[in-house]
């Protein structure tokens, strides 16, 4: 045998099972080769790959097992030491190779584990994420279909509009099968159904209120489940096949504007509530969640907030109508008011000229009657019919003239006159009816009120004496005062009359008369109507006095054109008034004979002599007859001296007394004497005074005596006026007079 | 109006008192007399009258119970009375007055008390008929003529 180096197999080859080891080695082999490559190629193709050292490491380690087992292939039969040496090496290299790779899958491993944790803790939180991102998702739906159901809502002002809206909003926006809507009746005490989604005239089902699924749904502002079962719920008419899906309620307040408060949110718990309630489809097995029901809620107030401004709309809009109506209206009574004063004024006009006329004739034929001879009854009749359409005349005048104040047509008539007169008149004119109701009328004229002024006399007298008549008509008893003076300029200024500033120059005064009365007052209330036009108040007093109403009316315009103002104080009822008043006046400059009215009272028929200032002397024991004679004469205007006895006459005569006149029939008294003792005083004929004799014989003795003793002239009492005038007034002239009886 | 029947009844009672002769024209000239310068004139005149005739009344009485009557006084005293009532108006006065002068100078005692009877009872009369008349006039004013 020759040595060769081979080697032998340890044991002798089974033909059957080294075939199969040698196939198996080779597939191994091949494998071992394979998943290196496989390796690498994957590797590559990744991305990430941090263990690339270990993969390297590991793909060693299989080439060199892959490498081990095919060398194993040729130590199946025999081989030569070559192979065995390459063997050899290859074991060894894998062997440590591989201890390496032990080594290191030490650390590898818990890593390689380690990334698998993160990576399910990534996916868990990965599956997180969605989820929530799901619900915002839904939630930013839910928010996008409330807004586009709020708007769809709140385009339009119109109550159904915006009911039905909702509804078909709701109903599509949730899949609902039903959405319905149940309104409170008028009363308060049920529910009707007034909406629905799918039917399209809901037929008027009503159900009580106070169900308790009702208050419950009520007494929550969330949406609340329902039972399908409950009356508000069952709008279908329920067959067997059909499993109910589930109702959700909710409660839709309905505001009214009243309700809200400035302060404070308004109180929900008195108010009235509308009943909505949703179905979803039956048979889908779908479930109500958060979300819908958030969106119910939500929308359930924007329809309330919704209903209460179609509500605010519609209350505006019927106010405008109304307004506009008002508005037509009254232009219509305005032009119905202008078109009625102008035939007013029409009418008054003509009426002036056709009442004037009959007017004219009664009084000036009256007046005429009144100049002639007429018994005492006779006169007094005529006087009353005088005075009867005087009245009348100034009613008719005064309705005139309130229609020319009112044109502002009116002017005055100025001009000079006594101030004073005026006053007496009135108080003359007021007298009688005063003192008939027993009252004490007095009047105070103040010191410095000029005597002549320049005004408007008719319409001034008019004015003193409608307030005066007031006062006298307006007390029971008491009294009535009557002041009249010039008004400074700090009196003028009245807390009544603030606007009212007037100057008072060198041309002009302002007289200030005050009627203060003690009768039955005025209310404070009463006290503006009372220069309204024929506004009178109510009391009794005044229906059974007369009057017109418009007196006071009158004479607040009369004032008001002199420039002045007038005002009534009253205490109150019970307490009497006081009526003032202010009208300016003017001061004549100098006060010219010719322009001066002459004395009221002196009637010029007879007597054209004025014995105004002359002086005369009456003697007369008799202190009746005496008085009786100087009132005569003072009437006629003389200015008398008084003297009961001869001494005293013969001591006061003097030549400024143009007649003596005495009383001859005094017995035991020579008024003879006393003539010839006037004679004997005053030699010079034009100094002495004229004797006159008043005697009650007739006889001609008496005569014969006066003439003897130097008399002048013989008067047979009782001397009338006019004979006393005549008488004078002859002498005057003539100095001589002889005879009147 | 109340003024006009106010006037009326004046008027009546004036036309009675004219009637009966108890007033003559001479109280319709005092009435005249009677302006806004004199108001109360004609209540001034009356009234002294009243106080005059009471006193000569009074001096009449005493002056015819004395015993021996001075007829000179009583006579002058009946002279004032007449002159007063003249000069007031008072018809039935005066006459009587006259009668009463008459009798003063026949120096008859019974004449003279029976006229101051009669003076006394006609000057009351006119008294009253006055004050009445007054009082409807009250504080007197224009009395229509």
């Amino acid at each position: 045998m020759e040595s060769c180096n081979c080697i032998e197999p340890q044991w002798p080859a089974d033909e059957l099972l080294m075939k199969y080891q040698y196939i198996s080695d080779f597939f191994i082999a091949l494998a071992y080769f394979s998943i290196p490559l496989e390796l690498i190629y994957f590797v590559k193709k990744s991305a990430v790959f941090p263990y690339r050292w270990v993969l390297v490491q590991f793909g060693a380690f299989i080439v060199l097992c892959g490498a081990t087992h095919l060398i194993n292939l040729w130590t199946f039969t025999m081989h030569s030491r070559t192979v065995a040496v390459v063997m050899t090496t290859a074991k060894v290299l894998t062997a440590v190779v591989s201890c390496a790779t032990a080594l290191m899958l030490v650390h590898i491993i818990p890593d390689l584990l380690s990334v698998k944790t993160r990576e399910l803790f990534l996916k868990n939180k990965a599956a997180e994420l969605d989820r929530e991102m799901g619900l915002i998702r839904t939630q930013e739906e839910t928010g996008r279909h409330v807004r586009m159901l709020t708007h769809e809502i709140r385009s339009t002002l119109d109550r159904h509009t915006i009911l039905k809206t909702t509804l078909v909003e709701l109903g599509r926006t949730l899949g609902l099968e039903e959405c319905a809507l149940w309104m409170p009746t008028r009363t308060g005490l049920e529910l009707q159904l007034s909406y629905t989604l799918r039917q399209q005239n809901p037929v008027g089902y009503t159900v009580p209120i106070h169900l308790p699924v009702i208050n419950q749904v009520f007494s929550s502002s969330r949406a609340v489940k329902i039972s399908p079962n409950c009356p508000v719920a069952r709008l279908r008419p329920v067959s067997g096949k059909y499993v109910p899906g589930e109702v959700v309620a909710v409660r839709v307040p309905l505001l009214h504007l009243s309700n809200f408060q400035i302060n404070d949110w308004p109180e929900l718990s008195t108010k009235r509530y509308a009943l909505m309630v949703l179905m979803l489809p039956s048979d889908s097995a779908r479930q109500w969640h958060g979300h819908q029901l958030e969106l119910v809620e939500v929308v359930a107030d924007q329809v309330a907030v919704a209903l209460s401004h179609a509500a605010i709309l519609e209350e505006s809009m019927r106010a405008r109508d109304l307004l506009m109506e008002q508005n037509v209206a009254l232009d219509l009574a305005r032009r119905e008011a202008e078109t009625a004063i102008r035939a007013r004024n029409d009418f008054l006009a003509v009426m002036n000229h056709e009442m004037r006329t009959p007017m004219h004739a009664i009084i000036a034929l009256s007046s005429l009657l009144q100049e002639t001879e007429l018994t005492p009854e006779q006169r007094l009749m005529v006087e009353t019919i005088l005075k009867s359409s005087n009245l009348l005349a100034t009613l008719i005048n005064d309705v005139l003239d309130v229609s020319r104040l009112e044109d502002g047509s009116l002017q005055l008539d100025l001009g000079i006159f006594n101030l004073c007169a005026v006053f007496r008149e009135v108080l003359n004119l007021i007298k009688p009816i005063a003192s008939v109701k027993k009252l004490h009328v007095s009047l105070n004229l103040a010191p410095d009120l000029p005597e002549y002024a320049i005004g408007d006399e008719k319409r001034l007298m008019q004015t003193i004496l409608n307030v005066v008549g007031n006062a006298v008509k307006f007390t029971k008893e008491g009294s009535i005062s009557i002041t009249a003076f010039v008004a400074k300029s700090e009196s003028l200024r009245d807390s009544r009359a603030p606007e009212f500033f007037p100057v008072p120059s060198d041309n002009h005064f302002y007289l200030r008369v005050q009627v203060k009365d003690s009768g039955s007052g005025i209310s404070t209330q009463d006290i503006p109507k009372l220069f309204t036009k024929f506004a009178q108040t109510q009391s009794t007093a005044t229906r059974n006095s007369g009057g017109s109403g418009l007196g006071l009316a009158i004479c607040k315009r009369f004032v008001n054109l002199m420039e002045g103002h007038i005002w009534i104080e009253s205490e109150g009822l019970g307490k009497g008034c006081t009526a003032i008043f202010t009208v300016k006046l003017g001061i004549p400059e100098r006060l010219n004979e010719s322009k001066l009215p002459l004395m009221p009272k002196v009637s010029s028929n007879h007597g054209q002599t004025s014995f105004s200032g002359l002086k005369v002397l009456v003697m007369d024991e008799n202190g009746v007859s005496r008085m009786v004679t100087k009132g005569l004469l003072v009437h006629l205007g003389f200015e008398v001296t008084m003297v009961s006895s001869s001494d005293e006459c013969l001591h006061v005569v003097s030549h400024e007394h143009k007649v003596v006149l005495m009383d001859v029939c005094v017995p035991g008294m020579d008024g003879y004497e006393i003539a010839v003792q006037i004679h004997e005083k005053f030699t010079k004929s034009h100094e002495r005074p004229l004797i006159v004799a008043l005697t009650g014989n007739t006889d001609k003795v008496t005569k014969e005596n006066c003439m003897r003793a130097g008399m002048d002239g013989v008067i047979l009492k009782p001397v009338s006026l006019d004979k006393m005038r005549s008488v004078l007034s002859d002498l005057l002239e003539h100095r001589v007079l002889f005879e009147a009886i | 109006m109340d003024v006009v029947k106010l006037q009326k009844q004046l008027v009546d009672y004036r036309a009675s008192l004219y009637h009966e002769a108890f007033l003559d024209e001479q109280f319709t000239q005092l009435q005249e007399l009677q302006d806004e310068n004199n108001p109360d004139f004609v209540v001034e005149v009356v009234s002294l009258f009243f106080e005059d005739s009471e006193r000569l009344l009074n001096e009449l009485a005493k002056a015819l119970e004395q015993q021996s009557i001075d007829f000179k006084r009583v006579d002058a005293h009946v002279h004032q009375l007449k002159g007063s009532s003249s000069s007031i108006g008072a018809q039935r006065v005066q006459k009587v007055c006259i009668t009463f002068r008459n009798y003063c100078e026949e120096q008859n005692v019974e004449g003279c008390l029976k006229c101051l009877q009669q003076v006394k009872h006609e000057y009351s009369l006119v008294k009253t008929k006055l004050e009445t008349m007054f009082k409807i006039l009250a504080a007197g004013g224009s009395i229509p003529m």
